[in-house]
């Protein structure tokens, strides 16, 4: 028989978490830090409009772009929240998450042989997308000591000809990094400079500690070189609805649209008119669950500290970094042995990219007492190899 | 967030957090946290630290019931004394002052039927300024501080993603 696979999809790895969870699976008593989505239920008055637009009967197809109800709330709220301005009818889609968004904007900007900058560690999706969309992936390492940010010098250095896209994913999953105005003005001048276009995944823009999230869409001249990807799955603990969002100007937003208009049709319609409560009234839930996060993040970067780990302090996603190079072990042997020997799963850093070496992703999304009974056990396990 | 607000916020979830991890969490210093609550202790912001029980899952017998009572106010102490009167009961749990079809809400722990029953009929309706009461049993709890009790939450969510 012959090959009956594609082999650009076979020359792209797996996820390199596959492992842990399937150790994790076969045993007992196992606590997770693991997890990359909120602890939190939806919303209860989220969940009833859900509830209510199923009672109603509104279990057609919605128009491609997305309900207008919603597309016109999420236009207010990106002005009310991050001060930049969207047609709802041109310049904004509904997506499937926003991992669909990543997808279709790679698959809708980028030429054989373009380049695209990925900034690691990272969210995984973005190097097989910029394959499967025929783009060259060019990484930047990003630096602890410059706590993870993107500097303007990191990326001059990776430019070339070729250059189409940055892919500029902050606040961060793996790093809890944040970008300020100021890293994000010094980054948006060598953008225009070099004439690139700026994928901005903010999936997370809801959850920073430190100050408001600032878009890069909102400085000066990035509006028109820029798709701007957002979503519930963080900010309102939705992930399983499968909602997010992209805008970006038209010329580029309705390439996406023919993407998604093949090959998705449309974002799930349920999950649609629960979002349009969610991005209508949800601010004051937002506000909880960052408070909440908050607190858990200050005291698990304290718990990593007093272990003696060196841990950059996190202001944005729900994730602390902590480094264990110190311990002369690959992130993955320390993860795996934490595991087999602690029952404590963490997901090593070069699960994000090779430069996650040395690091473990840390979720603190888990109550005080989970968090506090698996630090409790990590403590063990480190006293244990030093 | 005022710091009491903060503190008081926390709590009321979750009165047994250890106040070093508070003072982490809240990002204080512990000797500040430890003061204010102390200080909120004194001024009796801070009234208990109780337990959520769900007795059902116990061999324990107990009977709640809720008990609307319409009373005479007292000339010059409004309804203070008759609250009074009533709050003093050990097996009266909660008394509260309401607006509508009558006067006082009262909650009432007993172990049996008859023992409310009992504290209905000979205590409660036989003082003066009680006019009436309609004594409601409490079949099930399903929520209750904020807490939903009638089943328990799982961690649905997948051991490791990205």
């Amino acid at each position: 028989m012959r090959n009956p696979l594609s082999e650009r999809i076979t020359d792209i790895p797996f996820s390199g978490i596959r492992k842990f969870f399937d150790i994790a699976a076969e045993m007992k008593d196992v606590i997770s830090l693991g997890v990359g989505e909120p602890d939190f239920d939806t919303p209860w008055h989220i969940r009833d409009e859900g509830i209510y637009a199923l009672e109603k009967g509104r279990t057609a197809y919605t128009s491609n772009a997305g309900l207008k109800e919603l597309k016109i709330e999420i236009a207010k709220y990106l002005k009310r929240r991050f001060e930049v301005t969207y047609d709802y009818e041109k310049e904004m889609m509904i997506t499937v998450g926003g991992s669909e968004a990543i997808d279709m904007a790679l698959r809708a900007m980028l030429n054989p042989g373009d380049e695209v900058l990925i900034p690691q560690p990272s969210y995984v999706s973005y190097m097989p997308c910029t394959v499967l969309a025929n783009g060259t992936p060019v990484i930047i390492n990003l630096k602890e000591e410059n706590d993870f940010r993107l500097t303007a010098q990191e990326l001059e250095e990776a430019i070339t000809p070729k250059t189409k896209i940055l892919v500029l994913p902050f606040p961060n999953n793996p790093t809890g990094a944040i970008m300020e105005r100021r890293d994000l003005e010094a980054v948006a001048k060598v953008v225009i400079e070099h004439d690139l276009y700026v994928i901005s995944d903010e999936i997370y823009a809801e959850l920073t500690y430190l100050d408001e999230h600032v878009t890069i869409a909102s400085l000066p001249g990035m509006r028109e070189r820029t798709v701007l990807i957002n979503g519930f799955s963080k900010a309102y603990s939705m992930t399983g609805w499968r909602l997010g969002y992209a805008c970006a100007p038209e010329e580029i937003l309705e390439q996406m649209l023919k993407i998604h208009q093949y090959a998705i049709m449309c974002a799930p319609t349920n999950s649609q008119y629960a979002a349009v409560e969610a991005v209508r009234n949800g601010d004051e839930d937002v506000k909880k669950m960052r408070e909440e996060y908050n607190g858990r993040r200050r005291y698990l970067v304290k718990r990593l500290r007093d272990m003696g780990l060196n841990c950059f302090e996190p202001y944005g996603a729900f994730y602390a970094f902590p480094c264990i190079k110190q311990f002369h072990m690959t992130s993955d042997e320390f993860a795996t042995r934490m595991l087999q020997e602690e029952k404590v799963v963490v997901v090593p850093g070069t699960a994000f990219g090779e430069c996650g070496e040395g690091f473990l992703r840390i979720s603190y999304a888990y109550s005080l007492s989970k968090l506090k009974e698996a630090l409790d056990r990590m403590e063990g396990f480190i006293e244990k190899i030093k | 967030m005022e710091m009491r607000e903060k503190i008081l916020t926390y709590i009321e979830k979750n009165s047994r957090v250890d106040l070093r991890d508070l003072a982490v969490m809240l990002d204080m210093d512990e000797a500040i946290v430890a003061n204010e609550m102390a200080a909120m202790e004194a001024e009796h912001i801070i009234c208990g630290y109780h337990t959520l029980i769900d007795w059902e899952k116990t061999s324990i017998e107990k009977v709640n019931a809720l008990i609307e009572v319409r009373v005479t106010p007292q000339r010059g102490r409004g309804f203070d004394s008759v609250a009074e009167r009533v709050y003093n009961y050990p097996e009266v749990n909660a008394v509260y002052l309401i607006s509508g079809g009558y006067d006082l809400l009262v909650t009432l722990e007993g172990k049996t039927l008859r023992e409310v029953a009992q504290f209905v009929s000979d205590k409660l309706s036989t003082l003066d300024s009680v006019l009436s009461t309609k004594t409601n049993f409490i079949l099930k709890k399903y929520k209750d501080h904020g807490t939903v009790i009638a089943k328990p939450q799982n961690d649905e969510r997948m051991l490791v993603s990205l």
